[in-house]
């Protein structure tokens, strides 16, 4: 993807369940390369905005463009294809109970058939996405055995294995202590960095915003550090309410913003 | 009037459309070869104790019951020929499917239950590849495959079981009669009708069993749920289908002769 391409678009997008409206006329665009933090309460309509670009749920109005190509209405056979090119980190890390770890990360290159090429280095690239994420000596031991920390680990290492050009979080910090929630984050910086992917990251953690937004990843020490000021690493801030956008924008104006349901739920971290 | 019809149309229209699509997956792309061998095994030598178990005791005791009867008629000689109509005709299959439904029905019915429950089913949609043709259609070919061998196998252990109950044990007739009987007494029709219907059965076991769990909702609670529907359904249809080939079987063969 050439940076600046349109990676993800929605216009207008609306869907209820059972007359409940879920999601109501959410419009935005992210472009290559850029990082999007969805900030809201539970029940917000973060996971539904993820689900619906994965096209797990179909909307009832309104377009969704993935790569510049409109998913709308795509058939499930046309989205297997389209789903190849994006990760995906479910909120408990969705790993297959009934897999050990190597086979959990290697299964999108064992199963995708657009990654068939590379199923005899799957073990190899397996080994690789775990080490990136510090549990390369996991890979014979099932996710029941690993902590939710670690499984959200092995769910970044099974989302990234393809070099995915989109990658979507759904709440990965959801549940964790500090200080692993810190290190699943600066997983996300890293990944962010070292591949160039686009990222949508639903959270309620403001923190996790403000790391994405303020931090970048030094190779050279292996760790994430601090930006330096009025340096913009492209991300930027959008706040759900009920399943409305109401806010879009960068940290600088998040902080300014007036927004009754916005600054309480910044203020609430 | 017509809406408690609604349910159970739309259900049966959906298990039409995943059988339809499961048996379509089996000549499309891509193809799940060590999903199909896993479940050979799971659901085929799994099976075979149990079948081999039931098998023998079935031919046993058709045996013993046909002593009594066949003795008033003074056609004890013919307990071989009984016994193995009786079992590649009609109890070999169908018993063998009751209890390849109840061991694989609800295991089939509970493990993609629990996936459904657990989201892992999204999480397979989402990394792209489709459920159906990673856990449907392997499941479905392996039973396809695995219940008119276990048929077979359970067919000729009951035919064991009842020569022992037969020879040595109630000493009807002798060995040599109680095989030639049963060799003999069994035609193409039979043995036709006794490897089309576990093939119908398995298809029907397995798709059952896929439909219940893939529809899973409500937690753990209804991953019990679904299991108990899955083999409660599973084996009922074991019965309806078994009546409509038996009738057309017999029909057949009263036209020939």
């Amino acid at each position: 993807m050439v940076r600046g391409d349109s990676v993800l678009r929605f216009e207008a997008v609306s869907l209820s369940f059972f007359g409940e409206t879920v999601l109501d006329n959410v419009s935005f665009n992210i472009p290559a390369g850029g990082t999007r933090v969805v900030l809201g309460a539970a029940g917000s309509g973060k996971t539904v905005l993820l689900k619906l670009s994965l096209g797990l749920l179909k909307p009832d109005t309104g377009r969704i463009f993935l790569f510049g190509t409109d998913v709308t209405r795509f058939e499930e056979s046309q989205w297997y294809g389209m789903r190849a090119r994006v990760g995906v980190l479910f909120q408990e890390g969705g790993l297959f109970d009934s897999m050990n770890i190597e086979e959990n990360v290697s299964y999108p290159l064992v199963n995708q058939e657009v990654h068939a090429g590379h199923a005899a280095n799957a073990p190899e690239m397996a080994r690789e996405s775990l080490k990136f994420v510090g549990l390369e000596h996991t890979m014979e031991k099932f996710p029941s055995e690993l902590s939710g920390g670690m499984r959200r680990r092995v769910g970044i290492a099974r989302a990234t294995v393809t070099s995915p050009d989109l990658l979507l979080y759904d709440s990965p910090t959801a549940g964790l202590d500090p200080i692993t929630a810190n290190r699943i984050i600066s997983l996300i910086i890293k990944d962010r960095e070292l591949h160039n992917t686009t990222s949508l990251i639903a959270t309620h953690r403001a923190q996790d915003g403000h790391m994405l937004a303020n931090f970048r990843y030094n190779p050279d020490s292996g760790t994430v550090v601090r930006t330096s000021v009025g340096e913009d690493n492209g991300t930027r801030y959008f706040v759900m309410q009920e399943g409305r956008l109401v806010f879009h924008g960068t940290e600088a104006e998040l902080d300014a913003s007036t927004d009754p349901y916005v600054s309480k739920f910044i203020m609430r971290q | 009037m017509f809406d408690i019809l609604k349910a159970p149309v739309l259900a049966f229209q959906e298990f039409i459309t995943l059988a339809g699509r499961a048996t379509f997956n089996v000549v499309r792309r891509p193809h799940y070869g060590d999903d199909i061998s896993l479940q050979m095994d799971v659901v085929g030598v799994g099976s075979l104790p149990i079948i081999l178990l039931i098998g023998f005791f079935s031919g046993s005791v058709m045996a013993l019951q046909m002593s009594r009867a066949l003795a008033q008629y003074g056609a004890a000689g013919k307990v071989g020929e009984i016994t193995a109509i009786t079992l590649v005709r009609e109890l070999g299959p169908v018993l063998t499917a009751l209890l390849f439904a109840g061991r694989n029905a609800s295991g089939i019915a509970s493990e993609l239950g629990s996936m459904k429950v657990t989201e892992q089913i999204d999480a397979m949609r989402a990394l792209g590849t489709d459920p159906l043709q990673k856990l449907v259609t392997p499941r479905l070919i392996a039973a396809c495959f695995v219940l008119p061998l276990l048929t077979i196998i359970a067919d000729f252990i009951g035919m064991i079981g009842g020569y022992i109950m037969a020879v040595p044990i109630l000493e009807l007739t002798t060995s040599s009669q109680y095989w030639n009987t049963a060799y003999l007494s069994l035609e193409y029709n039979d043995i036709t009708q006794g490897l089309l219907k576990p093939l119908l059965f398995a298809f029907e076991i397995a798709l059952v069993g896929c439909y219940y769990g893939m529809r899973t909702s409500g937690g753990t609670q209804g991953v019990g749920l679904a299991t108990t529907k899955a083999v409660v359904a599973s084996s009922v249809w074991v019965f309806v289908i078994d009546i409509f080939i038996t009738r057309a079987f017999v029909w057949y063969a009263a036209i020939r002769s």
